[in-house]
């Protein structure tokens, strides 16, 4: 693998680009690993990176499905905020954007992590009162948040419709301004190089069918397409399929699997700042680096595995778009496409122990995992390397669902999180 | 689009004349102070999830406003049946695989 400097590209300019190596190798699965980490996205690439970096377990396999980085982790709007409302949730989210802010330097890999802001917009007394409530939360938790009037709305994104006869007021907006965006395959790209450098093999078009306990009730491994893959922990990190898996283990989990949409523009010149959320009317925007309006929106109503969803979902999201920012309402779309998230009752992760020893989750992120990514994985390798839970991640237990301990972001945001 | 047929209404219409309302079939513990913790959970917040003919309930609000059940293949999104509230989920050919 290549280092990548200023001088190495500039050597490469001078021998017309004969220097470069490939990335990773595709590797072939061994017989046994001491941790196999199933689903190449980032969170699971990025565990395997942290195993082996921090915790020195390099005999790590990561298995994919279909090809690296082709679920989520490629599918999402790339949205990076940590102004979550409860404790548990500001601390998670915001270690994930500390981590973020390093990551280019970290991984020699630029993700392209941009702190353009993240704005969201409240369009009525109750969005007023619960966003200057997260302000505040966030302020005593240390995660930047402010408070802006319509007017300061309009002058960080000037396509902002915010006449008094709107048919979505805007009333006030609270912008966080270290969050941002990243390239999300450069995340996934970013992880497996510096993984695969650390000698994690990194298997792709590899199904895990099933997870393989002992008489003893412990993971013995993982059946997968191409054989049993033994190890003595096991790391779902499947997103969408973490239930379908989980069953596999005889392990029920609180999991719903719903597609969620987005879509992009043609391309335009640069003209819209950072990211727009409106979370009342269930859109959100943000221009990509390519120039592209990057839109999404909530999950479709129904459970589903399809990657599709329905087209009424989009209608209603680009109706609302064209209400907030007028200037938009001829733009052609390019292209959409779906995922599939797994939604957790009360909308926030699971991330740490299961009742089988040797098996470890990290699912549940619903519609906002991306921007989790390097902080579900640094601790998530934490939880495998020690069996035990990171003081971040230790409130996100599979079991609140019985004690009633919820971490209830699901009424605190509702939705588009 | 999903295309739903409302069993009361005997008409096949799309999706947004319907709400969705989760898994089908889920039962209320029948003693409530005798449920466990371990109950609860499993009554309120572990559904089947399933990937394949799934039992759901939905609902058609802009038209009779009742509750009904569907089968929807869950990878496919084609709705396989539809049938009242109340009926037991109908016996289609194929419907454990998946």
């Amino acid at each position: 693998m290549t280092r990548f400097s200023a001088a190495a590209l500039v050597r490469n300019a001078l021998n017309g680009q004969t220097g470069w190596t490939a990335q990773w190798p595709d590797a072939e699965p061994k017989g046994a690993y001491d941790v196999v980490i199933v689903g190449a996205g980032g969170h699971g690439l990025g565990a395997a990176y942290y195993l082996a970096k921090e915790h020195g377990i390099t005999n790590v396999a990561v298995i994919e499905k279909g090809w690296l980085g082709g679920g989520n982790t490629g599918r999402n709007t790339t949205i990076i905020r940590s102004n979550y409302l409860y404790d548990e949730s500001a601390r998670l989210y915001d270690h994930a954007l500390d981590l973020w802010e390093g990551l280019s330097q970290e991984l020699n890999y630029n993700v392209m992590f941009s702190r353009r802001g993240v704005m969201m917009l409240a369009h009525n007394v109750h969005d007023v009162q619960s966003f200057q409530r997260h302000v505040h939360a966030n302020r005593l938790n240390g995660v930047d948040n402010r408070w802006l009037t319509s007017a300061e709305a309009k002058d960080h994104c000037p396509p902002l419709n915010i006449s008094a006869d709107a048919r979505y007021p805007v009333l006030g907006a609270a912008l966080q301004k270290r969050a941002g965006t990243a390239r999300h395959d450069a995340v996934a790209w970013g992880y497996a190089r510096a993984a695969a450098a650390r000698g994690v093999d990194i298997v792709q078009n590899c199904p895990v069918t099933a997870i393989r306990r002992g008489a003893d009730g412990a993971v013995e491994g993982v059946e997968t397409a191409r054989g049993l893959i033994r190890a003595k922990k096991v790391a779902v990190s499947a997103a969408g399929h973490t239930s379908v898996l989980m069953d596999t283990a005889g392990v029920r989990m609180p999991l719903e699997s719903f597609p969620l949409q987005a879509l992009v523009s043609e391309p335009v010149k640069p003209c819209f700042p950072g990211v727009v959320m409106s979370n009342a009317v269930h859109a959100y925007m943000s221009q990509s680096d390519k120039g592209e309006l990057v839109i999404g929106s909530g999950t479709d109503q129904y459970t589903s595995y399809s990657k599709r969803g329905g087209l009424p979902l989009i209608e209603h999201t680009l109706a609302a778009i064209c209400e907030i920012f007028p200037i938009f309402s001829r733009m052609r779309m390019l292209r959409k496409w779906g995922g599939t998230v797994d939604v957790t009752p009360d909308r926030s992760a699971i991330l740490g122990t299961t009742p089988v020893p040797g098996l470890y989750v990290n699912c549940g992120w619903g519609t906002g995992g991306f921007k989790a990514t390097p902080g579900a994985a640094h601790t998530l390798a934490h939880t495998v390397a020690r069996g035990e839970p990171h003081a971040i991640n230790a409130p996100f237990t599979l079991d609140r669902f019985r004690t009633g301990r919820l971490i209830d972001e699901a009424a605190a945001a509702a939705v588009a999180h | 689009m999903l295309l739903i047929h409302c069993p009361y209404c005997d008409e096949t219409l799309p999706e947004m004349e319907f709400a969705y309302a989760g898994e089908a079939h889920v039962a209320r513990p029948v003693d409530p102070s005798r449920t466990t913790d371990e109950e609860w959970r499993d009554h309120l917040f572990v559904r089947s999830n399933t990937r394949g003919p799934h039992a759901e309930r939905w609902r058609h609000v802009h038209g009779c406003a009742r509750f009904f059940n569907a089968v929807r293949d869950t990878v496919t999104d084609r709705v396989l049946a539809t049938y009242p509230a109340g009926s037991p989920r109908p016996d289609l050919p194929g419907k454990d695989t998946p």
